[in-house]
């Protein structure tokens, strides 16, 4: 049994982490911290949480190349894990919005979606993952079939570019760090396109010849949640 | 137990949030108001915002204006010479020297020249203002500054009656500024005012806030202050004060013509393209504001633009 697997509970409680610093700061700003979350806490926890979401949107997308690229089939087991964490801090993202920022005031959120792209394109990035969310259990895959499933889950690139852009528009002037988050999704997607027209790229063979042995060369293509390691390319 | 001695006691800290701090002041006031009192400005009848928006206003009751501290006011600044996060100035402002300073006084006025700061301020009377801060991001403050009226300052430099605006200039120091390393804006750092605006009583010339100096990150070592327009019009760290007779360049203007417009002027109606102008988030403060018309100053400023298309001249 590969260490990958072994240690999969440990990072269930390491991508835990952010969200729990975000708790006890906000518990620290109520009770006796007042400068824990910055001068102004709500919109530092906002920058926070979408800043966690885009950055787990990037490890999830980037599972399937560092799997294939260094052949550790393990790796596939942690998709829908790191997916699923994707959503858990777009959710706390969305609720800070709703509930922190605004309210519940229903009538001038609404306003501001209509009126304002950068909170639009910042929605509709949300509304585009919820399906991704519900469809995540085994159970879906297979009613779905799995070039369904997979052709659905595309929406990740989609919501990637979408979720950059609500970020990009939502910053004042200094857009590097925009576009680096920009920059690193067009990578990723960008891989997925070559491999589907070049094949497979691996580092695996040249890089480590021996050491790997062991570990299934192809587990991702058979793995455990059949059709979760396909994607892009994949689905054919 | 050690009982400290006057002599132990920093004359800046008795001057603190202690001889500010009075909610009732706010109550009575509610916009601007001398430190010491209400006296120093007669203004105490604004504040309810203008008459367009008093409908509104009447469902919901204004809540008061409270100072801010002086900790909130020195590490959360847009101060992008020093970089683009809120804890930037702050954090990257300590190599800066504000003083020695000279600010150069020049164009169409009859006494140009270059002013060391201490000549510059000599002359004047320091007045206590605190004026509500709102930027263009949806946030706000209230600050209580120290500094001269700038219509005391210009009547000074006998302007020429051809001068119809007068331009500012931050200083340009790339090595004591990181953020100048970067083109992030056009530097250095231009703003303007047109002629009337620059008189108005309200505007002034910012050298200290709450009793100190200015920190760096806040403009050192002087400022300007606009209370009714958006905080960006608050140049910072100035070398230059020109007389000119055309509309000045500023910055954010360059930067993004159809976001940032030359007057600036707080509006509730009037949204950023990106975001909405309606309300306003008081830092330290959990619930959303609603932002006044000229930030509450109306009756004091709204008579400089009567006629303008304020929709179009945002």
């Amino acid at each position: 049994m590969s260490v990958l697997r072994r240690v999969k509970p440990i990072v269930f409680v390491v991508c835990l982490i952010p969200a729990a610093l975000l708790a006890w700061n906000f518990w620290g700003v109520i009770h006796d911290r007042p400068e824990a979350l910055g001068a102004d806490p709500i919109r530092e926890a906002e920058i926070f949480t979408g800043l966690w979401t885009l950055r787990f949107l990037a490890i999830t997308l980037a599972v399937t190349p560092v799997r294939e690229l260094l052949g550790l089939g393990a790796l596939a087991k942690y998709r829908r894990m790191f997916g699923l964490f994707t959503f858990f801090y777009a959710c706390v993202h969305l609720s800070m919005w709703v509930g922190v920022d605004w309210f519940f005031d229903w009538r001038a959120m609404g306003g501001e979606i209509v009126k304002h792209k950068y909170i639009l394109i910042g929605m509709t990035t949300f509304v585009l993952m919820l399906p991704l969310a519900l469809t995540s259990t085994n159970a879906s895959v297979r009613r779905l079939g799995g070039a369904r499933w997979a052709r659905l889950h595309r929406l990740i690139y989609v919501s990637a570019i979408t979720g950059t852009v609500h970020y990009l528009w939502a910053v004042k002037k200094d857009t590097l760090f925009p576009l680096i988050y920009l920059a690193v999704f067009v990578l990723l997607l960008g891989f997925r396109l070559l491999e589907h027209y070049v094949g497979p790229l691996r580092l695996r063979k040249t890089s480590r010849p021996a050491r790997r042995q062991t570990s299934r060369p192809h587990a991702g293509l058979t793995g455990a949640a059949p059709g979760s390691s396909r994607a892009i390319g994949d689905a054919k | 137990m050690r009982i400290k001695r006057p002599e132990d006691i920093n004359s800046s800290e008795i001057t603190d949030e202690s001889l500010y701090i009075n909610r009732r002041r706010f109550l009575a006031a509610a916009g601007v108001l001398g430190a010491a009192g209400a006296g120093l400005l007669a203004c105490n009848s604004e504040a309810r915002g203008s008459s367009s928006d008093s409908a509104a206003l009447a469902v919901e009751q204004e809540p008061e204006d409270k100072l801010n501290t002086f900790d909130q006011v020195t590490s959360y600044n847009n101060y992008y010479e020093f970089g683009t996060d809120k804890e930037d100035p702050k954090g990257n402002s300590g190599a800066f020297h504000p003083q020695p300073w000279t600010v150069r006084v020049e164009g169409l006025c009859k006494k140009p020249g270059d002013y060391h700061f201490e000549d510059l301020i000599k002359p004047h009377k320091i007045v206590d203002r605190t004026y509500r801060l709102r930027c263009v991001e949806a946030w706000s403050m209230v600050i209580p500054w120290q500094g001269i009226p700038l219509s005391d300052m210009i009547r000074r430099f006998e302007p020429q009656p051809s001068a119809k605006y007068v331009a500012f200039t931050t200083v340009l120091r790339p090595a004591e500024m990181p953020g100048q390393r970067r083109p992030v804006l056009q530097w250095p750092y231009v703003e303007g005012l047109r002629m009337d605006e620059a008189m108005n009583e309200l505007t002034l010339m910012a050298t200290g806030l709450y009793g100190k100096p200015l920190p760096n990150q806040n403009g050192a070592p002087i400022r300007l202050i606009v209370p009714w327009k958006y905080g960006f019009k608050g140049i910072k760290s100035i070398v230059k004060i020109a007389f000119v007779d055309r509309q000045p360049e500023t910055t954010w203007n360059i930067a993004a013509p159809d976001e940032y417009g030359f007057f600036a002027n707080v509006n509730p109606e009037v949204d950023h393209p990106r975001w909405s102008q309606a309300t306003e988030r008081r830092i330290g403060e959990f619930r959303r504001r609603r932002t006044l018309m000229f930030n509450g100053y109306g009756d004091k400023v709204a008579s400089l633009y009567s006629g303008m298309d304020l929709r179009r001249n945002y």
